[in-house]
């Protein structure tokens, strides 16, 4: 069948699809609703529902006719296909940059995963907002997120992937802000912008010392020669690299700091929660976040080249793990909760490309967009059930009501968890047994513990919503119902991948294939993955088994406190104030950031650039005196002009003597 | 030789009238010293031996178009009550040094030349058959061309001449 | 003595820039007509001279045009000084400031 289709369509031609689809779909829904609002008339749900999720929907079959296409035509090869430049970008002397997609075995995974789970919670969403002014405005900004998603996924250059990037924080932006009517909510969509930009600012240095460092060199004639962007380019001469690796990793870490909300600029991303669930589901936790890890992923080559980086990596995202876990367990908003978790959880992902191991921060980047999806989902269910409610503290016992989200999500919370044979399980022992076997063990020990408090804050959260009894009054108990079908079947799905997604990445020791490493051996090389892994099953084993038991342990722990015996954590609380008052205030960090960074650029702003230099300086000397001067001018050339004709002709006639007075000495 | 007598006293008449012409208060006078200055300017052409020009010069300018502005002057009827001061202070005294220090460049910039001598002319020349011949062929365009100018001009002053438009 | 083409330039550079005087000078409009007038004809007074140099007769042509081209400025330009009279009430030209900015 394919063949038959091939004959028609070039691969290549289809793989523009992919990313074209969704921008076609942002483009007819935003127009629809532009011309729907024009005419105060309601935009047609279903027309909108059919071009939103038909579209995306019809971009994931592409990617997996393509994922199918280049396992199955080139057996044995490395299933890769980059699509021939579009079409040159910017052609200058010394630069070029070529518009071109690039399809190998880590973009065909993100691709999929983008496609797919995006393509999910766009069906999801049909419910959710279903009751929702802004319907059409909302799939056309998701589906403007898709197309951008896409494009930093699958650009074949570090400028493509740099285009998709800043993509993705506009639609970030316009998605956290969606309900912009409500001041708080669109400055969380500020916070997350602003704090964006001082990592893109990272990131375009980063870029820009590339460029500096390749242009600098004579690199031999080809037709690439100028293609520094290009990511084969790079890999091509990134020994000239060698020596700046660690400023340039750093600095393009800094920008993976920014999007995928490490220390110390998370502090977007619980704020980001002030958007739509759904969005919080596919942005803020399955795809966009992970944009850095997916950066660092394609740019391994890179930072292979510079210990100190990889260091650091690991290190930011080790402390970033544990970090976020703490704060996780004390928040009460579900939302919240979720969204330290998703912090944690990118921590580990970088926590794992620091020691070397791309492919099991891929995996778990996989398996992650997987569960956190289902997780967000089953609380916007909860919170679609509950009427808007976010506070944990006032559910309980809703497993009654509503069993398809209560399960789901407790799917969720044993794979994020890490309990056998759920996805994260395989994904979350692969990270920490390659920090192990690496011979980073403190880095093992903050990873082992960050593990226990990830499953005790998950539980703490079922246990509070789903178990226990109901904290909530008899009419809203009675008010709560099930979630649409469209949602239900949504979560149901994800429940399915969050178990199964896993078991592409059995590890070799428990018997597995471990395929998922060794499809990304082509993109990330043998050496580092497989770094002497035969000799070290049984220890491998052992500390698996160990970290099950230990998070397995905190679950149930958690689970027995928070719906049976809910006034434990208070007394605990009380014995131990300042700790706590110190992890539920989120270490006062939003305080300090405010303190030390916002307030004093306020105030400078405010008293010297605004009061100053702009009121003083550039209104009174520069506007008002490029006015006062015009008015001074416009007086000498008014005393001319008289009215009187003759005046006029005097002037004509001097200006002739004066001609004349050229030609005749 | 008649031609440098001819040549200063009609240039000399010319000069004389013009100024008179210029400098006249009443608008009358200014049109009869102007009419005199014209009939020169004819005397001038015919030592030009341009006779043809001549007679023309003295049937449109002095014969049609002077006693068009006579009419008209008569017509508005500017009695000596709406006489005013004949110039503007400022720009008579700038005006009157700009026309001499004119002519004065003029003048110096024509003796920086070669003195041109007159070379003697052709029989019939400057006579009415040449010049209309002139005129019916080899400017015929631009000729009939005068008369569409001209049939415009009736058309505007005709415009111009009517109360509401 | 002989007269030559430059004599008769000057003659005609003289009556010209006694014309400029008269426009620039003069407040009456009918005045600056006139003397407008008296410009054209030093113009045609040059044609001639140079006619009478070259040993040509197109001159003469252009002189007719010239001619031509006074009458239908008479023609008009006493109208547009007929139509200003009876809207303003003047022809002094000092009075009519419309192009004041």
């Amino acid at each position: 069948m394919l063949r038959t289709l091939y004959q028609y369509i070039a691969p290549q031609t289809l793989a523009w699809l992919i990313v074209a689809l969704p921008l076609a779909g942002a483009t007819i829904n935003g127009f629809y609703s532009l011309v729907a609002s024009r005419f105060h008339k309601h935009a047609s749900h279903s027309f909108t529902s059919l071009i939103g999720c038909g579209l995306p929907v019809l971009s994931f079959v592409i990617s997996l006719l393509i994922f199918v296409t280049l396992i199955g035509f080139s057996a044995g090869q490395d299933p890769t296909m980059i699509t021939g430049p579009l079409f040159q970008w910017v052609v200058t002397g010394n630069l070029t940059i070529d518009l071109g997609l690039k399809f190998d075995q880590l973009s065909l995974v993100m691709v999929l995963i983008v496609t797919g789970v995006g393509s999910l919670i766009h069906i999801y969403s049909m419910g959710y907002m279903g009751h929702d002014e802004g319907y059409a405005r909302y799939f056309s900004y998701l589906n403007l997120f898709l197309f951008f998603m896409l494009l930093l996924v699958l650009g074949d250059s570090l400028v493509l992937l740099f285009v998709g990037w800043e993509g993705v924080g506009l639609c970030s932006y316009l998605l956290i802000g969606f309900w912009f009517e409500d001041p708080t909510k669109a400055a969380a969509g500020k916070k997350a912008f602003i704090v964006n930009r001082i990592g893109d600012a990272g990131f375009l240095l980063g870029m820009f010392f590339i460029y500096a460092t390749l242009s600098s060199h004579n690199l031999p004639p080809t037709e690439h020669q100028y293609n520094f962007f290009n990511f084969e380019v790079i890999k091509h001469h990134s020994a000239y690299l060698m020596p700046v690796a660690t400023p340039i990793c750093l600095l393009l870490f800094l920008g993976a700091c920014g999007k995928s909300a490490q220390i110390p600029l998370y502090v977007w991303l619980p704020d980001a929660m002030a958007g739509p669930t759904p969005v919080s589901a596919l942005i803020h936790a399955a795809t966009m976040v992970t944009a850095g890890i997916y950066m660092i992923a394609r740019l391994n080559f890179l930072y292979v080249l510079s210990p100190t980086a990889m260091q650091v990596v690991a290190w930011i995202g080790a402390i970033t793990a544990i970090f976020a876990a703490t704060i996780g367990l004390t928040q009460t908003d579900i939302k919240k909760v979720l969204a330290y978790s998703t912090i944690s959880q990118l921590g580990y992902m970088f926590l794992a490309l620091g020691v070397g191991a791309f492919s099991a921060a891929i995996f778990h980047l996989m398996t992650h967009a997987f569960f956190k999806a289902l997780l967000f989902l089953g609380a916007g269910s909860v919170i679609h059930a509950m009427g808007g409610e976010q506070d944990i503290r006032n559910f309980g016992g809703l497993k009654e009501k509503m069993p398809i989200t209560a399960w789901t999500f407790v799917i969720g919370a044993a794979a994020i968890s890490g309990i056998f044979p759920f996805a994260g399980f395989f994904s979350k022992d692969a990270i920490l047994w390659h920090t192990f076997h690496g011979g980073h063990i403190s880095l093992w020990l903050i990873g082992f513990v960050g593990a226990g408090l990830t499953a005790f804050y998950m539980f703490r959260l079922v246990g509070m919503t789903f178990f226990g009894q109901p904290q909530m009054g008899r009419g809203e108990w009675q008010k709560v119902h099930e979630s649409p079908p469209s949602m239900g079947f949504v979560l149901l799905f994800l429940g399915v991948l969050s178990v199964i997604g896993g078991w592409v990445g059995i590890p070799e020791a428990f018997g597995g294939g471990d395929h998922f490493h060794h499809w990304l051996s082509g993109v990330f090389g043998k050496m580092v993955v497989h770094e002497g892994m035969e000799e070290g099953h049984a220890a491998e084993i052992i500390l698996t088994v160990v970290s099950l038991l230990w998070s397995l342990h905190f679950a149930i722990l958690a689970s027995v406190i928070y719906a049976q015996r809910r006034e434990w954590p208070t007394k605990m609380a009380e014995k131990f104030q300042f700790l706590y008052k110190l992890i539920f205030n989120k270490y006062w960090i939003d305080e300090l950031y405010d303190f030390i960074i916002v307030r004093p650029l306020v105030t400078l702003s405010e008293k010297v650039f605004w009061g100053v230099i702009d009121a003083k300086v550039i209104d009174q000397y520069g506007v008002h005196g490029a006015g006062r001067l015009m008015i001074f001018w416009n007086r000498c050339v008014t005393a001319v002009q008289t009215g009187v004709v003759q005046q006029y002709l005097l002037f004509f006639v001097i200006g002739v003597v004066l001609i004349l007075w050229g030609f005749v000495f | 030789m008649m031609e440098p007598i001819f040549f200063y006293g009609f240039g000399g008449l010319a000069v004389v009238t013009a100024l008179l012409m210029v400098t006249r208060v009443n608008p009358i006078a200014s049109a009869v010293w102007l009419v005199v200055c014209f009939f020169a300017f004819a005397a001038l052409f015919i030592t030009l031996e341009a006779h043809f020009i001549g007679v023309i010069q003295v049937l449109l300018y002095a014969g049609a178009i002077m006693v068009l502005f006579i009419f008209v002057i008569m017509l508005l009827n500017i009695g000596a009550e709406e006489l005013k001061a004949r110039t503007m202070q400022f720009s008579g005294l700038l005006g009157g040094l700009v026309t001499i220090y004119l002519i004065v460049l003029i003048t110096l910039g024509l003796l920086k030349n070669p003195v041109r001598f007159f070379e003697p002319l052709t029989e019939g020349y400057g006579y009415v058959a040449p010049v209309g011949r002139l005129l019916f062929t080899k400017y015929l365009v631009p000729f009939e061309l005068t008369s569409v100018l001209l049939l415009v001009a009736i058309v505007g002053s005709v415009v111009m001449g009517k109360r509401k438009l | 003595m002989m007269i030559t083409l430059t004599h008769y330039l000057i003659l005609a550079a003289v009556l010209f820039c006694i014309g400029v005087f008269g426009v620039v000078v003069r407040r009456n409009i009918l005045i600056i007509f006139m003397s407008i007038e008296l410009m054209l004809s030093a113009v045609n007074l040059v044609f001639l001279s140079f006619s009478r140099y070259l040993g040509t007769q197109d001159g003469h042509v252009w002189v007719f045009m010239v001619l031509t081209v006074a009458a239908a400025e008479a023609a008009v330009g006493l109208g547009i000084i007929v139509a200003l009279f009876r809207n303003k009430q003047t022809i002094y030209v000092d009075e009519v400031k419309e192009l004041k900015g």
